[in-house]
């Protein structure tokens, strides 16, 4: 019995199937607490007041949308390595949440910097490196439907993953420097884990393993879900033949 | 692979898409740039090193299909994969062909576009200096770009969602040396770092574009 | 209902966006699920009979 046994799709979606339910349900119960405990029961900060209620989605997307990258970057490696059908379906699948997230990240940042920093918008590292990361994703998922062999479309994307990893990472320094370069010091974004008491912590803890088992549940079911439609099409192409 | 490169070249000088089009595009940039912005010299002379970053990069991307496009469609491609050369080597070929039409007549013509723009005196031989640096990462990313594309009908729209991303750093470390530059600030720094960038991906980015292009070519 | 003050908009905002784009997301997996699932089980049980 080893990992590699659920890179069988039909494993891999009875072993899901199983699964999936217990994954909602989980979610469901960690968002709901999380989100009402962080939205009706916290207090507010005496600095930031209520918008402090915003870290409770902000956090975690965040976190998500670099870890969804991470995940199809692994994915990526293994279909590269051991061509395993299942793994790059995976990476594709997570791909459009990873991208969700990116954007619930910048919304709600938004939202909270407006009243904070007085502005929408700055070109603060962080976030720049954010817009960065959600074109990427644009870029992958684009490649994706762009290309109609499926294995050929697997192999182009997980390697466009590879790269863009790369040059994501560069972005991140290349945006620090370039941004400290524009105003010395004048650093706009928070340190948010220092001084966090365990008020907001335990929410907030909550709330990201809520956001973890939201992108799983979701990376699963999407996953079944393209390997049901590539099925789907050999069958068809079966039938055209014949 | 000199002879590759030299009918790459010939190609180019003789179909005279790749010096020409280049820059005239570069030139048409930064003549739209003031009828945007308005034409205040101090305005201009302040935004100028990165309008002739971008305007480079712009016409840089937009040269691009024509590194692979055009010996894909006429089998060429397929002729080259079964040479006894080496994919990585005919990748780095193709990019420096790219760059020699497109790339080093950018950089040459980037102090004669800075007038119009007045870009301030001592900016000069920084922003040739950066273009110099910077366009061959530009040109060899945008290989990539064009390897992963090649199969695709209409590929060009989808190549600049992916390469532009990809040149993120490589702007803003040449923009950096071509702004410090124009304020007599000390450029070692981003210049070192604009170095870095091309030379590792001179070195790195020919074998994911080979990888990408074998996967195209099967 | 909470007291949120002078933020309110920022807040209900924030958790307004996210509950939209989540429940887009959510709903668009879970839709195209279901009709790729249908048509996978259309077409098995047509080469099964």
């Amino acid at each position: 019995m080893s990992l590699w046994e659920y890179a069988n799709p039909v494993k891999f979606i009875r072993t899901t199937d199983k699964v999936l339910p217990w994954v909602w349900a989980l979610t469901g119960i960690c968002l709901l607490t999380g989100l009402v405990w962080g939205f009706f029961f916290t207090p507010d900060d005496f600095r930031q007041g209520s918008t402090v209620k915003i870290i409770y989605i902000h956090v975690p997307s965040a976190l998500m949308a670099i870890n969804a990258w991470l995940m199809m970057l692994v994915a990526s490696l293994i279909w590269i390595v051991r061509r395993h059908h299942v793994s790059a379906l995976a990476a594709r699948a997570a791909a459009p949440v990873g991208a969700v997230m990116t954007m619930i990240a910048l919304a709600t940042g938004a939202f909270w910097g407006q009243p904070m920093w007085g502005t929408w918008w700055a070109w603060d590292p962080r976030l720049t490196s954010f817009l960065i990361l959600f074109l990427f994703y644009l870029g992958y998922m684009a490649l994706w439907e762009a290309i109609e062999n499926d294995d050929t479309a697997a192999d182009l994307t997980s390697i466009l993953c590879l790269v863009g990893s790369v040059f994501a990472v560069l972005s991140r320094y290349a945006v620090n420097f370039w941004n400290q370069g524009l105003h010395q010091g004048a650093t706009l974004s928070l340190d948010k884990e220092e001084n966090i008491s365990d008020v907001f912590w335990l929410p907030l803890l909550v709330c990201i393993a809520g956001f973890v088992l939201l992108f799983i549940a979701l990376v699963f079911l999407r996953t079944q879900t393209e390997i049901r439609a590539r099925r789907t099409r050999a069958l068809l192409a079966r039938e055209g033949q014949a | 692979m000199r002879a590759l490169l030299v009918r790459d070249l010939m190609l180019a000088i003789r179909a005279g898409g790749g010096f020409g089009l280049g820059l005239a595009f570069f030139l048409i940039v930064t003549v739209l740039v003031p009828f945007g912005v308005g034409p205040q010299t101090e305005l201009l002379s302040r935004i100028a090193p990165g309008i002739l970053w971008i305007g480079a990069l712009l016409a840089c991307l937009l040269s691009l299909d024509r590194i692979l496009a055009l010996d894909w469609e006429d089998g060429s491609l397929d002729l080259l994969a079964t040479a006894p050369l080496p994919m990585e080597g005919i990748v780095s070929v193709k990019a420096l062909a790219h760059w020699i039409t497109t790339g080093l007549p950018l950089v040459l013509a980037a102090p004669v576009l800075g007038v119009l723009l007045s870009l301030p005196v001592p900016a000069y031989q920084w922003v040739v200096i950066s273009l110099a640096v910077g366009t061959p990462a530009l040109s060899v990313i945008g290989t990539f770009g064009a390897a992963l594309t090649v199969g695709i009908k209409r590929g060009g729209l989808l190549m600049s969602l992916l390469v532009l991303p990809l040149y993120v750093p490589t702007l803003i470390f040449g923009a950096e040396v071509a702004r410090r530059g124009a304020e007599g600030l000390t450029v070692q720094t981003p210049l070192l770092l604009l170095a870095g960038i091309s030379f590792g991906v001179i070195a790195l980015l020919p074998f994911a574009s080979a990888a990408v292009l074998r996967i195209n070519l099967r | 209902m909470p007291e949120l003050g002078k933020y309110a908009f920022a807040v209900l905002s924030s958790y307004g966006v996210t509950i939209v784009l989540l429940s887009v997301i959510v709903l668009a997996s879970v839709r195209r699920a279901r009709k790729v699932r249908a048509a996978l089980d259309e077409i098995e049980s047509r080469r099964g009979s």
